[in-house]
């Protein structure tokens, strides 16, 4: 049969009022249905006719998913609350503005006003292979077409590789695991909470799944705790586009300074692997150390131990190291700035 | 950004009340405010919906169709294959040449796709969900064939061909001459053309392998000037493919009535369109109703609109409904054209000076399947101008791949051969320790400078060339002398600037004007020129307004429709328009001005000399009797004959005829077709300055600073003028610092089909300070003095960047454009350039 990449197909469109709605469809119809947010993933599957949900539950009109909360100190984000008021949000400019920034690096003005939080951390890879409809691993097929001799990978990972290489470009996701956020997520069998990195998994874990969610599941908020409020923040995403473009790699860390030395310290780096990256390792190495250029070098160089790059992405080895080492030990701006 | 005083700075001030003065063109509310319509806007009753299917293979011979289960979809009305469609037909020109159909063009659909994207048919359905249904319901069955992506690929021994007859396009042989008829212009003919394994000796070198080339040209002794330089390079540089990506796909309408086709689509000509959609659909021009107020971007790629408008037109009449065809995104990646990719090797001798003693050029240029580009034939012409080398040999050969089709694109080959010699240029001021302005003066053209192959044994030569002048001018204004000294490194940061030269065809000549003065001393000027975006659809009918003596509110123009009466004009391509239809305005305002005369001679007396033309009346020079406009277009209907249309001068264009003779009767209309003589091959000039930062540790780097500085001769209306040389110049710097097209070279497949793989620039990518100014000393050849802009620019864009970024960096960090991120970081980390240099679409 031909193949066309226009024009969505139909399906079955509900627009449940409460989560509890929208979890008794998703539960109802399963591997079927497709649970859509701000939907800038969704209509690119659609339209391109890849993705063929029989079901698209819409949670735009369930309240309860949307706004921005103060809680215990911390914050509390419904999941379909879109970048754009995240990254306006008074509270999250204060107290976390790492992920104000981080969110604001995201896509363009346009898809920030449309596309959700929630969404923005579950959103499929881009690797072009596999949005393109090739019958690759992670869509169920047997090769990887990005990691053979002549395939074109400069986006792709160095890192956490199995089988796919493809990559996660969730721009917030680094900033919500340096702040160590709370997922919250509804299952069929009730409320589960996951540290933020661990909602993301690699293909060794499942090729076919970015996230810990399985059909039927619903990531209803985010909760940023207290912890890391007004600590100092670093944010960076090296992209070919100033806007409107995926990260070629991103780098967020939160960190907490006493006397000199570096007391506390989460860092992540995203576009690197197939989940982002938290560096516990460079973590540990740097805790008790100034925040210097020295410690940034030695950190930079121990995040990219293991990396192997591909015929194209070699770049993204020392980009990595040069990030790590930026959000430690800082920027250097030119003299003439 | 500049404003109007920009356009004459360092110029004579304009001595006109509308040519050289801002103004809003009639066409800018509507669409600002959304109302303009484009083709995709329009609704016919009863209109239909089709869809393409796409061949999903480089290259394949489609066997058998079976659509049975789509047109037994409910909703399915048809269905058009390429068995259907007319065949290729000649064509004649505007001088009569007859040119003979390349039967291995572009048809719109086909039996033998030649790249992943050729439509191979088309279905009909009642919305387009159903016709997207029925497309997936066709069983195609498809015999894979040979298929190559990279031309260098191509011409290797035994290396695959991209068409079964062939891998390059050659010169056709020419028919015996038909007596009193120009020679005809003959298609090029395919051949196989294969290297040795000898001439890919260099490769992974990073050295363009030259093998055999299918044409060559020399002008002067290139020995002599190898031997007498000081200093002689020997570079490499491959230039990106990229696609027009105009904001407006080419979606098309059409429906049929009374015999007549009526053709909705976006175009860079109005008039031209008729002809072209009269020959594809093999019709007569008089069946054809072509309606386009509006079009989102050509670049090149909708010069007569496109021929996959004939897949509606022809699936209207074999439904008996009005067919949309709307473009998607993907759909316009594949058949929206682009621009070629070439790769060029340069052997340049300079003097210590830095003269260009001798240049030796050498490029391949990836075709796609299709019908020949000229990009790189083109590509030496310009070098030849713009560098003025004192002996130069010229190489190249066209190769075909499966690719998608290429068409001309702003610049053709110009902006490629500027890419290709101004790192070159650049290095060689470095090694020599001459100053990089110096250096493009030193070479630039001047006067009536001559260019390019010997054609019966003697160069062309252009109208004039004042780019020494954009050089001094653009130097003191960017502050040149005191940037070049400026600090290079500080910490991770890096600063450069750049210099670049550029130039391109700015005019051609030949056409026809018209217009009407009414009863209510009103101008009605008829515009056949497409409205593209550039504002010369307007602009140019300053001119005839303004030697008339018209206030431009008294001025109705009109176009978009070619049944509104329209002269034939030329296509908004080439950067001809401002010069070729101001000539042609200011011949209408002339013979207007003439007919004025000759009322007021005939009915106040005296001779028609006796009588001058202003302020909306024609009168008796130094005072004394006359008459109104609006008096004589009254008394040009009484009069009628030639005053009033019903007699016709005999040079003017068909197509124009029949326009005037459709409006006469209503006014004193006016006539012309440009006559003037012209010395010379109209080019424009720019000298483009740049300057970047460079991130060491991410390779990013942002255009901190940019100035382009235009010979464009008399300036016409300065913000568009200001607008195209800044956008063509960010369509250049596109090419600097993202665009390009990717492919998987062992499936023949491109991975970059969207916008955010295919990075055009954004608004954020441009210059954080961007400015433009023009010389303003009129082109001695034309009599308004005013020369076209939309394709210098982008050579000049492209190249300053790259230029800044080498002073910056150094020679060792790319070989190719475009420069991203990961190309600097690599090659910094090692030392060396480490991007695959030859690779065709990484």
């Amino acid at each position: 049969m031909a193949v066309i990449h226009d024009v969505m197909p139909a399906f079955e469109l509900f627009q449940p009022p409460t989560i509890d709605d929208a979890l008794r469809l998703l539960g109802q119809y399963r591997a079927d249905a497709w649970a859509m947010a701000g939907g800038l993933d969704t209509f690119d599957w659609l339209k391109d006719r890849i993705k063929r949900p029989k079901v698209v539950v819409d949670l735009s009109q369930i309240n309860e998913l949307r706004g921005i909360r103060e809680q215990n100190g911390g914050v509390e984000i419904g999941a379909t609350t879109t970048l754009t008021e995240v990254v306006r949000h008074p509270l999250i400019r204060e107290k976390f503005s790492i992920l104000s920034t981080g969110a604001e690096a995201a896509a363009s003005p346009q898809i920030r006003n449309q596309g959700t939080i929630g969404g923005n951390v579950s959103q499929d890879t881009r690797c072009w292979y596999y949005r393109a409809g090739w019958p690759c691993y992670r869509a169920g097929g047997n090769t990887c077409f990005a990691d053979t001799p002549t395939a074109i990978n400069r986006e792709h990972a160095i890192l956490g590789a199995d089988r796919c290489v493809a990559v996660n470009p969730s721009d917030s996701a680094p900033c919500l695991i340096a702040l160590d956020a709370k997922f919250v997520i509804r299952t069929p069998k009730g409320e589960r909470v996951v540290n933020a990195e661990d909602y993301f998994i690699g293909p060794g874990i499942d090729i076919t799944r970015m996230n810990i969610l399985q059909p039927g599941d619903l990531l209803t908020a985010i909760r940023i705790p207290a912890d890391w409020a007004g600590a100092q923040f670093y944010f960076e995403k090296v992209r070919d586009r100033n806007v409107w473009d995926f990260p070629l790699m991103n780098v967020a860390s939160a960190m907490f300074v006493t006397s000199g030395k570096i007391d506390r310290i989460r860092i992540a780096v995203n576009a690197a692997a197939a989940h982002p990256l938290r560096l516990a390792a460079v973590e540990d190495a740097v805790r008790g150390k100034e925040p210097n250029a020295a410690t940034g070098e030695m950190a930079g160089k121990l995040a990219i131990q293991g990396a192997r790059p591909l015929r194209f992405n070699a770049y993204k080895i020392p980009l990595m190291r040069n990030l790590v080492k930026r959000a430690i030990g800082g920027v250097e701006k030119p003299a003439w700035a | 950004m500049s404003d109007a005083k920009n356009a004459t700075k360092n110029g004579p001030a304009t001595k006109y009340k509308l040519i050289g003065k801002n103004y809003v063109t009639p066409d800018l509310y509507a669409k600002v405010t959304g109302r303009s319509k484009y083709a995709e806007d329009y609704r016919a009753d009863g209109m239909l919906f089709c869809k393409l299917l796409l061949s999903p293979m480089p290259h394949a011979r489609v066997r058998k169709i079976d659509a049975s289960a789509a047109l037994a979809m409910p909703g399915v009305k048809g269905i058009l294959t390429a068995d259907e469609l007319p065949p290729p037909a000649d064509s004649i020109n505007d001088n009569g040449t007859v040119i003979l159909a390349n039967k291995r063009g572009d048809r719109g659909l086909t039996m033998e796709p030649l790249y992943q994207g050729d439509p191979i048919l088309a279905v009909a359905a009642v919305d387009e969900v159903t016709a997207a249904d029925a497309i997936e319901k066709i069983k195609l069955d498809l015999e894979p064939l040979p298929f190559v992506v990279d031309p260098l690929v191509s011409l290797r021994p035994n290396g695959p061909n991209a068409r079964l007859d062939g891998n390059v396009w050659v010169r056709g042989q020419q028919p015996p001459p038909q007596p009193g008829r120009p020679p005809a212009v003959v298609p090029p003919e395919v051949t196989t053309l294969k290297w040795t394994d000898a001439d890919f000796a260099e490769y992974n070198e990073g050295k363009l392998p030259m093998g055999k080339a299918t044409d060559e040209w020399t002008v002067g002794d290139l020995d002599a000037g190898f031997k007498n330089a000081a200093l002689v390079l020997d570079e490499t540089f491959v230039t990106p493919n990229s696609s027009h990506q105009t904001l407006e796909t080419r979606t098309a309408m059409a429906y049929w009535q009374n015999g007549k086709v009526f053709v909705h689509t976006g175009t860079q000509s109005t008039s031209q369109t008729v002809p072209a959609i009269a020959r594809w659909l093999g019709i007569s021009p008089d069946d054809v109703v072509f309606i386009s107020e509006y079009t989102g971007g050509g670049f090149g790629s909708k010069i007569t609109g496109a021929i996959t408008l004939i897949i509606p037109a022809l699936l209207a009449k074999k439904c008996n409904a009005p067919v949309m065809m709307r473009i998607s995104r993907e759909e316009e990646n594949f058949i929206g054209r682009g621009r070629p990719s070439l790769h060029g090797r340069m052997k340049v001798g300079f003097s210590k000076e830095g003269r260009i003693t001798a240049l030796d050029m050498f490029v391949v240029c990836d075709n796609g399947p299709y019908d020949q580009v000229g990009d790189a034939a083109s590509c030496g012409r310009i070098v030849s101008l713009l560098y003025q080398p004192e002996a130069m040999r010229f190489r190249y050969t066209t190769v075909l791949t499966n690719t998608p089709p290429r068409s001309p694109q702003s610049s053709p080959g110009g902006m490629q051969g500027i890419a290709l010699m101004e790192p070159v240029i650049a290095k060689a001021a470095r090694k020599l320790g001459v100053d990089q302005v110096t250096i493009r003066h030193l070479n630039a053209p001047e006067g009536k400078a001559k260019f390019g192959p010997l054609i019966n044994g003697k160069q062309q030569y252009v109208t004039s060339a004042f780019i020494k002048e954009a050089l001094e001018r653009g130097s003191e204004m960017f502050k040149w002398d005191e940037r070049k000294n400026q600090p290079k490194r500080s910490g991770t940061t890096a600063r450069g600037v750049g210099v670049s030269s550029s130039c391109y065809v700015g005019g051609s000549i030949g056409f026809d004007a018209l217009c009407i003065i009414k009863p209510d001393g009103k101008l009605y000027i008829q515009s056949g020129i497409g409205n593209l975006g550039t504002e010369s659809l307007i602009d140019v009918h300053r001119v005839a307004a303004e030697f008339i003596g018209v206030p431009w509110e008294k001025c109705e123009i009109t176009w978009g429709s070619s049944a509104k009466n329209l002269p034939w004009a030329c296509p908004s391509g080439g950067s001809q328009t401002t010069h070729a239809m101001t000539r042609a305005a200011h011949a209408v305002a002339m013979d207007a001005i003439k007919k004025l005369q000759m009322i007021a001679a005939h009915d106040l007396g005296g001779k028609p000399d006796d009588y001058e033309v202003a302020n909306e009346r024609v009168f008796r020079k130094g005072g004394g009797a006359g008459m109104s406009l609006a008096q004589a277009a009254k008394r040009a209907i009484q009069l009628g004959g030639i005053y009033d249309g019903h007699e016709l001068p005999k040079d003017i264009n068909k197509f124009t005829a029949a326009s005037a003779t459709a409006l006469a009767g209503q006014g004193l209309l006016a006539v012309a077709k440009d006559t003037y003589p012209r010395d010379g091959v109209t080019h424009s000039y720019v000298a483009t300055f740049a300057e970047v930062e460079v991130d060491l540790e991410t390779g990013q780097y942002k255009i901190t600073d940019f100035l382009a500085y235009a010979d464009v001769g008399t300036v016409i209306h300065p913000r568009a003028l200001g607008g195209q040389i800044l956008g063509r110049s960010t369509l250049g710097i596109g090419h600097a610092i993202g665009q390009k097209w990717v492919y998987d070279q062992h499936y023949g497949l491109p991975v970059a089909k969207r916008f955010h793989h295919t990075k055009p620039p954004t608004i954020l990518d441009i210059p954080q300070k961007m400015d433009w100014a023009a010389v303003g000393i009129p082109d001695p050849e034309t009599p308004i003095g005013a020369r076209g802009i939309g394709e210098p620019p982008v050579g000049g864009g492209c190249a300053a960047i790259l230029n800044a970024l080498s002073d910056a960096l150094g020679d060792e960090i790319f070989r190719r454009a475009p420069v991203t991120a990961d190309v600097i970081l690599a090659s910094l980390e090692a030392g060396r350039p480490m991007q695959e240099p030859l690779t065709a679409h990484i």
